[in-house]
């Protein structure tokens, strides 16, 4: 390692400059990942108040009233509440939990870290980055409290809906408006993150660190960081547009002669197709945004606990290399059923189902390399392979939805809600898990109960399989989604299968409770961690416990290996650090 | 197997120049050992380059929305309504395209005062503040274009086609004013003597940048408004 000292900047002393307003990327990382907890926290009592209505729809629900008074005369829930619930639930989530926590919380503290630079190229934009998210996600909860409460248009927001104000329902004036500066200031944050993130990745790799030699994590914040910079860039425009359509009297997606609730509106010529081409350009690739992280996380912690390479990490990179690009051209697979031409479908199906290919790969990666492996079975590792089979499960009924002909039956179903959840939100959220579990010792100086973690696991495991698998077996039975209650001859023997999914959802969210308490309690009183607790071989772990404030202690590490040389005999035991100098034989080491 | 691990070059710290964070890998890798501190800046390029290509890409990709929302809205109905182009805009093309020349000058200029040649480097911040006063000298032409435009009653929401051509030019606009603050904040520097040749060249980078951006604009609202 070097012995060249850099001390750039100095560490701020003020408690404003060290916990607030910090340009430290290791404490924006956990105030990313502050407000992605307390977001879930919201998002999780949001979907069981809906879980609740849908099981029982005529049952009070005490303190509703709190939330919307107009929305829950007597404690029950109005439709219109639902469908406001639904959004707030949808938007937060996939927001503020499943881009905010794997990408930004993560990525933010450990990037820098990983390729051994002392901080990101632009620490105050980085700053503002979070601070501009923290504020979209007040200004997304201050729809709770002003007007007539947040929108009730869903997390896509689709046009024409999202324009004409609030002829259409409640939350559709302020709560529209609001929506849209919130993901518009969002936009903003992420981007920022992206011009932070792009030049640390490209530019300050310390020596030694080829692009090769940097762990599948940081390559993973990489892609995500450049599908980011496409994605949010497509979606504030549009946010724009649907602003100056409520504000500024302009027509972009309003048709002609629409009538809504009896009224003929003002607007004429709009494009609803427009919205929809627009945020799907940006929703798609959101998909992934979310999830890509999660694959690099669970690699990383994958071969850490197998003690071996995986079959080939280069063929892992180009995989998420080639989702990143094909997910900008499957995008209409959400629009099959909006109108579009038939032909634009047929385009939008082939590439969908191109995509599975990568996806496959990646998954078959993880299986045979995990295949006569010695797994070390820990929290950690648990829920890395929770997300495998997450996103094997959910992965497998795209197959489905990717055909025109099945989706458009299949695509207003409960069917569509539980293909997403398990191969996007919950497999994100267990990529979440694990990650934490993992990086909790190096972000805090202390251990995580591991007991309580394995319990928190086998709870969360099961809960989620039995809130998520009912949902394609509904969708199958042709139960409709975005409903608030099911009142159908039809439907009605479909609910005790739904008393059945909200009661899995309660236990498995009571189970979060056992995280929480391990979370805080750790955090407090928690085992030291040393710096390398789990053997591993990224800079990370050859830096102190919790990382100096220029991470290395004003030296700059040389890194002499790849990230992954476990499985050899060397001074320390089973593993090479990218750090050491140490010569020793092993069957690949990248340059 | 044996092990095929190359040890890094030796490297000697007193030739790497003051850098402002730790990267020593950048594109190429590896420093080369011994050379002038020139030779490491090329092959470790400043982050400020990259994160200015960063910028423009996003840029370039709401623009490319923007455009995208405008073919297919005009394509979706028969509402419409061409109408001419106030002809100040073309002057603002010419301003724009004179800043562009006279901030190349000002770049040659301070580079060639960092190269040593302090000949050629008089007063390069002339050439800066005659960038800013074009600058400055568009944005102000922009603004009696919508004033012309709102005097013949052509408003934000008369038209889709104004309502495009109001939101291309204020966005852009917009953009250029974070342009100008960029130029602000490299007089500054240079004043300090504290400018990095990688800030005025990621400025002057974006600068170009709106021009290009600009006349595109210029033509796409010509051909389709």
């Amino acid at each position: 390692m070097s012995s060249h000292a850099v001390q750039h900047h100095a560490p701020p002393t003020s408690f404003l400059r060290k916990h607030v307003f910090s340009t430290d990327h290791k404490v924006i990382g956990k105030q990313y990942y502050a407000l992605a907890f307390v977001a879930a926290l919201c998002g999780m009592v949001l979907s069981w108040l809906m879980r609740f209505h849908l099981a029982w729809n005529n049952v009070a629900i005490p303190g509703l009233q709190l939330l919307s008074k107009s929305g829950a005369p007597g404690g029950v829930m109005t439709p219109e509440l639902y469908l406001q619930l639904m959004t707030m639930h949808g938007t937060i989530m996939v927001f503020f939990v499943l881009t905010t926590a794997p990408f930004a919380a993560f990525g933010n503290f450990f990037l820098p870290i990983q390729v051994g630079a002392e901080d990101m190229p632009f620490p105050r934009f980085n700053m503002m980055s979070f601070w501009v998210t923290f504020v979209a996600f007040v200004v997304l909860m201050a729809s709770f409290f002003v007007g007539d409460g947040p929108t009730l248009g869903g997390w896509t927001q689709y046009a024409p809906l999202n324009s004409v104000g609030a002829v259409s329902g409640p939350g559709q004036g302020t709560g529209v408006v609001l929506w849209m500066i919130s993901i518009g200031l969002f936009c903003v944050g992420q981007l920022l993150g992206s011009l932070n993130f792009i030049p640390t990745t490209l530019d300050l790799r310390v020596k030694g660190m080829s692009l090769m030699r940097m762990p599948l994590t940081a390559w993973a914040w990489f892609i995500t960081s450049c599908m980011g910079l496409t994605a949010f860039a497509v979606l504030m425009p549009a946010c724009i547009l649907v602003i100056l359509d409520h504000v500024a009297g302009t027509s972009f997606f309003v048709p002609s002669n629409t009538v809504m609730n009896d009224q003929v509106l003002p607007h004429s010529g709009g494009s609803t197709l427009l919205w929809q081409h627009l945020f799907w350009f940006f929703g798609h690739p959101e998909v992934y945004i979310a999830i890509v992280p999660g694959i690099g996380i669970v690699s990383h912690i994958l071969i850490t606990s197998m003690r071996k390479q995986m079959l080939s990490q280069r063929v892992l990179i180009y995989c998420m290399l080639t989702l990143a690009v094909l997910s900008y051209m499957v995008y209409g697979h959400h629009m099959f059923v909006s109108g579009m031409n038939p032909y634009s479908s047929l385009a939008f199906s082939f590439p969908t189902l191109v995509i599975t290919i990568p996806a496959t790969i990646v998954v078959l990666i993880w299986t045979f390399s995990l295949y006569g492996s010695r797994l070390r079975i820990n929290s950690a590792s648990l829920f890395a392979l929770g997300f495998i089979s997450m996103f094997v499960s959910g992965g497998v009924s795209g197959f489905f939805l990717a055909q025109p002909s099945l989706d458009i039956v299949l695509h207003g179903t409960y069917f569509v809600v539980g293909h997403f959840h398990m191969v996007m939100a919950v497999a994100a959220m267990f990529g979440i898990f694990a990650g934490t579990y993992f990086w909790f010792p190096k972000m805090t100086g202390r251990m995580m109960n591991d007991r309580l973690g394995k319990i928190h696991f086998w709870l969360t495991f099961v809960g989620a399989y039995c809130i998520f698998m009912p949902f394609h077996y509904l969708g199958l039975a042709g139960n409709v989604r975005r409903y608030a209650s099911f009142v159908d001859d039809y439907l009605q023997p479909l609910i005790p299968v739904h008393q059945f999914i909200t009661v899995a959802a309660l236990i498995t969210g009571v189970a979060q409770i056992i995280f929480v308490y391990n979370l805080f309690h750790s955090r407090l009183w928690g085992k030291p961690a040393p710096d390398n607790p789990w053997e591993a071989t990224s800079l990370e772990w050859s830096t102190p416990t919790p990382p100096p404030y220029d991470n290395f202690g004003g030296k700059h590490p040389v890194v002499y290996h790849d990230p992954y040389q476990y499985g050899v005999k060397s001074s320390v035991g089973d593993y090479v650090m990218q750090t050491s100098p140490e010569q020793v034989e092993t069957e690949h080491d990248e340059k | 197997m044996p092990n095929t691990i190359h040890e890094p070059p030796p490297i000697d710290v007193s030739y790497l120049p003051e850098r402002a964070h730790s990267g020593n890998g950048g594109w190429k890798n590896l420093v080369p050992a011994g050379g002038p501190p020139q030779v490491a800046l090329d092959y470790s390029p400043p982050a400020s380059s990259t994160a200015i290509w960063v910028v423009m890409f996003a840029i370039m990709m709401m623009f490319a929305a923007f455009t995208s929302a405008l073919v297919v809205r005009k394509g979706s109905a028969l509402d419409w309504r061409s109408f001419t182009l106030p002809s100040i805009l073309y002057f603002n093309t010419l301003v724009l395209i004179a800043s562009s020349v006279t901030l190349e000058i000002a770049r040659r200029r301070i580079a060639a005062f960092m190269g040593g040649l302090k000949s050629q480097a008089a007063s390069p911040s002339r050439w800066l503040y005659i960038t800013l006063f074009l600058g400055l000298l568009f944005v102000a032409g922009q603004y009696v274009a919508w004033q012309q435009l709102r005097a013949q009653g052509i408003y934000l929401a008369t038209n889709p086609s104004s309502s495009f051509f109001y939101l291309l030019t204020v966005v852009h606009a917009l953009h250029v004013l974070g342009g100008l603050g960029g130029l602000l904040y490299v007089i500054r520097k240079l004043a300090k003597s504290s400018l990095r040749r990688s800030q005025l060249v990621a400025t002057a980078r974006y600068w170009h940048f709106m021009g290009i951006l600009w006349i595109y604009l210029l033509l796409l609202l010509w051909m389709k408004v």
